[in-house]
């Protein structure tokens, strides 16, 4: 296949970007999306410019680091699926692909492609743990758990931190990636202890991080590659409110 | 040099807690005073750091990825095991020691072993406590199913990602302290050299990977727990980043290496495409348990699986190991799978693959319960291969996977270098010459949980007067320095060739000669061929920029140089191991019918290797492997 490419390329945090147009002669449709870029790079780097830098590691979906707007959607065009699960079958002989960084206030590009998302770091700091030290834990039997809510928790737990949600979000909010770790440790018994002041402590971090606020636009849930649903955000406000309530 | 792995005196049981009795400790106002440094951030540097940082010292944690919480231990699927005996089916402590060390093909610690099946009981209530959603039955207790080569069922599992539900739990453990000032973190840090002060490990050189900027940080303590480097075969299993570079330039500074060429090359991974691919992705070896391996019968058979009748099919492990059927261990399914793929039978556009066939579970189960149990694994699948393995079989193929080599460590995973510590997939303890399925995610938890917090503190207890270390003594300067010049050469080459275009040639030679299957003359060849390889790297590769800015391709060139060190040193230790154990298949040593030959009396011992510059052959260093609680029998799971 024939395939256009217009990839966003910025030097760095303070200089201006712009796209840069691209050609790939013989895309094969098995490839994936990041060995199409490879290729790319391949031939960059054989002509002494500097690649395109991308995030990835795992190319498995799973690790969360890969994440690009193709064609103005986070990981592209195909429901669930990461960049790096992403395949050039999805795309036709003489398509123009544009490439961009997952763009946010929250997100600042670092090169090219390459956004700085340490600020979900500093939102699971904030309080998106159970406070257990090594050492303490009881019995692993001792706090039966029912198998629905198990999967409940695992289904919120299952968020990768890619930022698809933030990238896609007119408002760039992070309540999906927030709600996902409320709401994973709410449902457990081990997380109601600190329920309450996690939901305060983790939403005061993400306003804090210039993410915008939620208005229940539901693209998130779309783009977002693990299907991570925007109830989590309902049980996010709903524990704010009662930590407010109660405080 | 002699090498002294401190097992704790005693019978086996109780080793673990007389090292736990007599261990030095550090009193709570003297941890502050205490500064360690650990290298990654997946399961075992995580936990490491998490819990170095509650008990009190001062912690820097350092990863190459853009967050903690992308570290490789999250691609991890299909479980972590623990002797809890749940399901009563007669497991035990005692009895998952035994599977390990027969599975590793008795080339392991009895000690180390020991206590890795102790230490499991515990890692389930911390991770439980920590809010990893494990599966659960319906009257809320915890589930359980089989992995290779056991029989009984102690692999606890969160659906398909595991790996990444253990791992989040260590992560939020970890930014817990960064919160409370207790760890400072470092994501897009590489260390480039490992400084040995006065012959202690005093501290690292890192290369900040967004600005290109070197720095020096010090410490009483050196943690490496930068895992596996199957990555060093190009196609493996192992995300992009995974590398071999902190570990192999500790080796430089003196620490030895263990049994690197001591790969596990797993049985069901998806099989490659095209010379363009970049990885081979992994499916679960849980699907096992419902999966039955096959190949056709009839050579080259072009027919569709579905039209192949049942009578027409060889289901070869089911055939040559009745007792464990498709549930035989990784090394033993996957040299079945080469062995059918050499003779003719592989199948796909490639012929380089077997099917994996769900159609009597998914009879027998249903699909809503094949779902639930391997869902992601079979969107996975249909992701890559556009194909449905609900209709048809997966087809899967074998892919290098996982490092049982690495840095040497004793009972304390201490290396040769006092201070200098390695854990999870980096060192070489627990697994010998083949690692069970689920025993690296609860290896690498155990290291950074139970085993550190213990043995590092024995060390920190004679460094409480050593007062803070300075970065700026000679051997700082000198360390920096020579990172530098590595990195400047790199980009002066100004070559045709790109670090993946050498990383691709690295990666077939291993595979062909290295692999699954080796002998001498191949071995032999090999050594020559890398040796052509790396001085054409050092004239021929291209690398654009400079050293001074981000540059991933820099990145992956210092990566690449390292490789191509790393692969010889593993040829010479494949070489020089004139048996077949476990990974490591030996085509000279081997049954009549194919199966490994061990050689008790000559290479019971683990063959570790001191550097002795690159113009010279390394030299090696065995420590003698004494078995005072098993026999060493033939491994069979027919």
């Amino acid at each position: 296949m024939k395939i256009f490419l217009k990839i966003w390329r910025q030097k760095d945090a303070k200089s201006n970007g712009k796209l840069v147009d691209y050609k790939m002669d013989n895309v094969i449709p098995h490839m994936s999306f990041l060995e199409m870029m490879d290729t790319l790079n391949e031939k960059l780097v054989l002509s002494g410019e500097h690649p395109v830098e991308f995030d990835h590691d795992c190319r498995e979906g799973i690790c969360g680091q890969c994440g690009v707007m193709i064609n103005g959607r986070a990981h592209g065009p195909l429901k669930n699926t990461t960049t790096c699960q992403l395949h050039m079958r999805s795309f036709k002989d003489g398509d123009t692909i544009y490439i961009e960084p997952f763009r946010a206030e929250g997100f600042p590009i670092k090169r090219d492609l390459k956004v700085d998302r340490s600020a979900f770091d500093r939102i699971i700091g904030a309080g998106g743990f159970v406070s257990v030290n090594t050492g303490q834990a009881p019995e692993a039997n001792s706090i039966p758990i029912t198998h629905e809510i198990a999967e409940s928790a695992f289904d919120s737990a299952a968020c990768i931190g890619c930022g698809a949600c933030v990238a896609t979000c007119k408002n760039s909010s992070a309540a999906l990636f927030t709600s996902a770790k409320i709401s994973h440790l709410a449902k457990l018994p081990q997380g109601q202890q600190e329920a309450r002041k996690r939901a305060l402590t983790m939403v005061a971090q993400m306003d804090a991080e210039d993410f915008g606020h939620c208005s229940n636009t539901e693209a998130c849930e779309v783009e977002c590659p693990q299907g991570i649903s925007v109830l989590n955000i309902a049980r996010m406000n709903w524990e704010f409110l009662k930590g407010n309530v109660l405080k | 040099m002699e090498l002294n792995a401190k097992i704790p005196p005693g019978p086996l049981k109780d080793k673990w807690n007389y090292y736990k009795d007599h261990a030095k400790l550090v009193n709570p106002a003297n941890r502050k005073k205490l500064e360690v440094i650990v290298v990654g951030t997946g399961l075992a540097g995580s936990s490491a750091a998490a819990s170095l940082a509650e008990m009190g010292y001062k912690v820097k944690s350092f990863c190459f990825q853009d967050s903690a919480r992308r570290a490789h231990s999250v691609a991890a699927q299909g479980g972590v095991n623990a002797a809890k005996n749940y399901k009563n089916d007669g497991d035990s402590v005692y009895r998952m020691f035994y599977d390990t060390i027969k599975g590793g093909d008795f080339r392991s610690r009895e000690a180390n072993v020991y206590r890795l099946a102790e230490c499991s009981l515990h890692l389930i209530d911390q991770a439980v406590a920590q809010g990893v959603p494990f599966g659960r039955e319906y009257g809320g207790y915890l589930n359980n199913r089989s992995f290779g080569g056991v029989q009984v069922s102690r692999t606890f599992y969160s659906r398909g990602q595991t790996g990444q539900q253990l791992l989040l739990g260590a992560y939020q453990a970890l930014t817990r302290q960064v919160s409370a000032k207790a760890i400072s973190l470092y994501t897009r840090h590489e260390m480039l050299d490992l400084v040995v002060v006065d012959g202690k490990a005093r501290g690292i050189i890192v290369r900040n990977l967004d600005t290109g900027k070197i720095e020096r940080h010090s410490a009483h303590a050196v943690i490496l727990a930068t895992g596996g480097f199957g990555k060093i075969y190009y196609l493996s299993t192992l995300a992009m980043g995974c590398n071999a570079s902190a570990i192999w330039r500790a080796h430089k500074k003196g620490a030895l290496m263990a049994c690197p060429s001591w790969t596990q090359i797993h049985p069901t991974s998806l099989p490659q495409s095209g010379e363009y691919q970049s990885k081979l992705t992994l499916m679960s070896e849980s699907l096992r348990n419902d999966g039955r391996i096959w190949v056709p019968l009839k050579r080259d058979d072009v027919r569709k699986p579905n039209d192949i009748p049942e009578t027409e099919r060889d289901y070869y492990l089911e055939r040559r190991y009745p007792a464990f059927g498709n549930l035989a261990p990784r090394d033993i399914s996957s040299r079945a799978a080469k062995e059918r793929i050499d003779a003719g039978y592989g199948i796909g556009a490639q012929k380089n693959a077997v099917y994996l066939d769900f159609s009597k579970a998914l009879k027998e189960q249903g699909e809503a319960k094949i779902k639930e149990k391997y869902g992601n694994l079979f969107s996975m699948y249909r992701k890559i291969t556009d194909i449905d393995a609900y209709k048809e079989p997966m087809m899967i193929s074998p892919a290098a996977h996982f490092s049982m080599g690495g840095l040497w460590v004793d009972y304390e995973l201490m290396t040769t270098i006092p201070g200098l510590f390695a854990l999870g997939e980096a060192n070489f303890a627990d697994h010998g010459a083949n690692r069970l399925g689920a025993n690296s995610l609860l290896q690498a938890c155990v290291d950074g949980y139970f085993v550190a917090p213990y043995t590092v503190s024995n060390y920190l207890a004679d460094e409480i007067k050593t007062g803070p270390v300075p970065a700026d003594s000679m051997e700082f300067i000198e360390a920096e320095q020579k990172a530098k010049e590595l990195l400047a050469r790199l980009v002066a080459i100004k070559g045709d060739k790109t670090a993946d275009y050498y990383h691709k040639k690295l990666g077939k030679l291993l595979y062909d000669h290295c692999g699954l299957s080796r002998n001498r003359e191949g071995l032999s060849f090999a050594i020559a061929e890398i040796k052509k390889l790396r001085a054409d790297f050092y004239l021929h590769l291209a690398v654009p920029g400079t050293p001074e800015e981000m540059n991933a391709e820099l990145e992956k060139a210092g990566r690449v140089a390292d490789y191509l060190e790393v692969a010889e040193l593993m040829c010479y230790d494949a070489l020089t191991r004139e048996e077949s154990c476990g990974a490591h298949f030996r085509e000279e040593y081997q049954t009549p019918e194919g199966e490994a030959l061990r050689n008790d009396e000559k290479f019971c011992f683990v063959s570790a290797w001191d550097w002795r510059g690159l113009d010279q052959e390394p030299a090696l260093v065995p420590e003698p492997l004494t078995f005072e609680n098993v026999a060493l029998t033939v491994r069979s799971y027919k």
